[in-house]
């Protein structure tokens, strides 16, 4: 009875309820976006009613908000923050400088297009975006834990090889502990 | 028969900790947001976090005692639940009440943060190894107070167990808190100490140690230690409310009183920011202390 279809899919929606209605989230304040954030957890737009609250730790942490532009120091330590949290987990890209770069297009230190390096799941538009956007966004996130359609985890997971040689293009010294997940 | 009354009525008891700490951790959340001006999370919200927290994977592996650690916490809440009288009458939370006291008590209550000690120490975190010796100098401070809130009724009444204590108040009609005052506040002064709430949260200090001992812990490690430390708070409150506040006849009762009580430090905490090490010591060496003291000499007095 337990490996029946029909229970699983209860039980996926029942951890889809309860993952939706509690993201920790470990804010990665790289840029200017990390101004953002104390906003949005605080009295005026107060994130913790739809159950965001902020994790202190990758280990804790479902969502990593990537708050900014990266540069390409800050990258490697982001992965090996990724790297360390515990499945489920999504990753946030806040901001236009993590979709192409934004007002760094053509800077020669920061990254560009963050989906090569990670898997995000969510976009936030704007520069900066305001705390609505980034609630609007949490909203995106939920919905589509919801539908189960949140695996950027899964994606890295299989496409590992592309993610890595994306990676160690930027990092030449890559000197990184391996995780088995 | 009766072994399997018994078995039953301990997992009753479990339940019922699990179920009110949680619950207790939610309201006090939703608290905070309405002081703070916030609309806050749902009174349930701890329990979706710790559904959550359950299903989330467990990759994370330092060794053995780091996964004793949350093991240890969970069974010293456990352990000490079974001998704390949830009701005056025993009723179904019976458990192993009449076989326990107080001296064994004060072992057994420090026995999990020695557990969760050692296993954050296996993690090789710095911020655990940080957190880990401000909990255990916030521990000497706030346990001295307590223990000497403990010996106070201890003289006073000549008896070392729970239930002795309790039929005193039973029968003498008033509650210990008014019957021995100093021994309450001194009790009272040391809980604001034992919850971690503010301005003694320094162990925890999310900003500057990102969460100390729990640091390297997530998923069902979390799960556990969130669980036991439900269990745990609703352990203390029902300590207090038996030594102090004449038990509970019923569940409603018990409510009531631990709520007001668990009240205390959650409003201090609410409006206080956090101390550094040396001056959590120093509080608890000065003031708890002084009415420790005063408890003793009242005990020996009268």
């Amino acid at each position: 009875m337990i490996n029946d279809k029909n229970t699983q899919k209860l039980v996926d929606v029942i951890q889809n309820w309860a993952r939706k209605h509690s993201i920790w989230v470990l804010a990665y304040g790289t840029g200017c976006g990390a101004i953002e954030i104390p906003p949005t957890m605080t009295s005026r737009y107060d994130a913790e009613r739809l159950g965001v609250r902020g994790a202190a730790t990758p280990r804790q942490a479902d969502v990593l908000l990537i708050t900014g532009y990266l540069t390409t120091k800050t990258l490697k330590r982001v992965i090996r923050v990724y790297e360390q949290m515990q499945d489920p987990k999504y990753v946030i890209g806040f901001g236009s400088c993590t979709i192409n770069g934004g007002m760094y297009y053509d800077s020669y230190n920061t990254i560009k297009v963050l989906d090569k390096y990670l898997p995000v799941d969510v976009y936030i538009n704007g520069c900066m975006p305001r705390p609505e956007a980034v609630l609007a966004g949490f909203g995106k996130l939920q919905e589509l834990i919801a539908a189960g359609k949140a695996d950027g985890a899964k994606k890295y997971k299989e496409n590992l090889d592309w993610y890595r040689e994306n990676q160690k293009r930027i990092i030449p010294n890559w000197v990184m502990p391996d995780y088995n997940w | 028969m009766e072994l399997i009354l018994n078995i039953l009525g301990a997992i009753a008891t479990v339940i019922l900790a699990f179920v009110v700490g949680m619950t207790y951790g939610g309201i006090v959340r939703k608290i905070t947001a309405r002081v703070q001006n916030r609309k806050g999370p749902p009174w349930y919200q701890n329990f979706i976090d710790a559904y959550k927290l359950y299903s989330k994977s467990t990759a994370i592996h330092h060794g053995w005692m780091h996964r004793m650690g949350p093991a240890f916490l969970m069974v010293t809440s456990v352990v000490t639940l079974m001998f704390i009288p949830v009701l005056n009458d025993g009723g179904w939370f019976e458990n192993l009440t009449f076989k326990g006291d107080l001296i064994f008590l004060l072992y057994l209550m420090v026995l999990g943060a020695l557990g969760m000690a050692l296993g954050a120490g296996q993690t090789g975190n710095p911020n655990s190894a940080i957190g880990v010796t401000r909990g255990l100098s916030q521990m000497v401070g706030f346990e001295i107070p307590w223990v000497m809130a403990l010996v106070a009724l201890m003289i006073q009444y000549k008896t070392t167990s729970i239930t002795g204590l309790m039929e005193v108040q039973q029968e003498s009609g008033t509650w210990l808190m008014f019957s021995s005052p100093f021994a309450f506040i001194a009790a009272v002064l040391a809980m604001l100490g034992m919850f971690r709430y503010s301005p003694f949260d320094i162990v925890g200090a999310p900003s500057e140690l990102a969460s100390g001992p729990v640091s390297e812990n997530g998923g069902k490690y979390l799960f556990t230690m969130m669980s036991s430390g439900s269990i745990y708070a609703f352990v203390k409150l029902t300590l207090y409310v038996d030594l102090f506040m004449g038990g509970a006849d019923n569940l409603i009762i018990l409510v009531v009183k631990t709520f007001t009580l668990y009240m205390i430090p959650v409003l201090y905490g609410i409006v206080s920011p956090r101390y550094r090490t040396e001056q959590a010591v120093k509080f608890f060496w000065g003031w708890p202390l002084f009415f420790g003291l005063l408890a003793i000499l009242y005990a020996v007095i009268f």
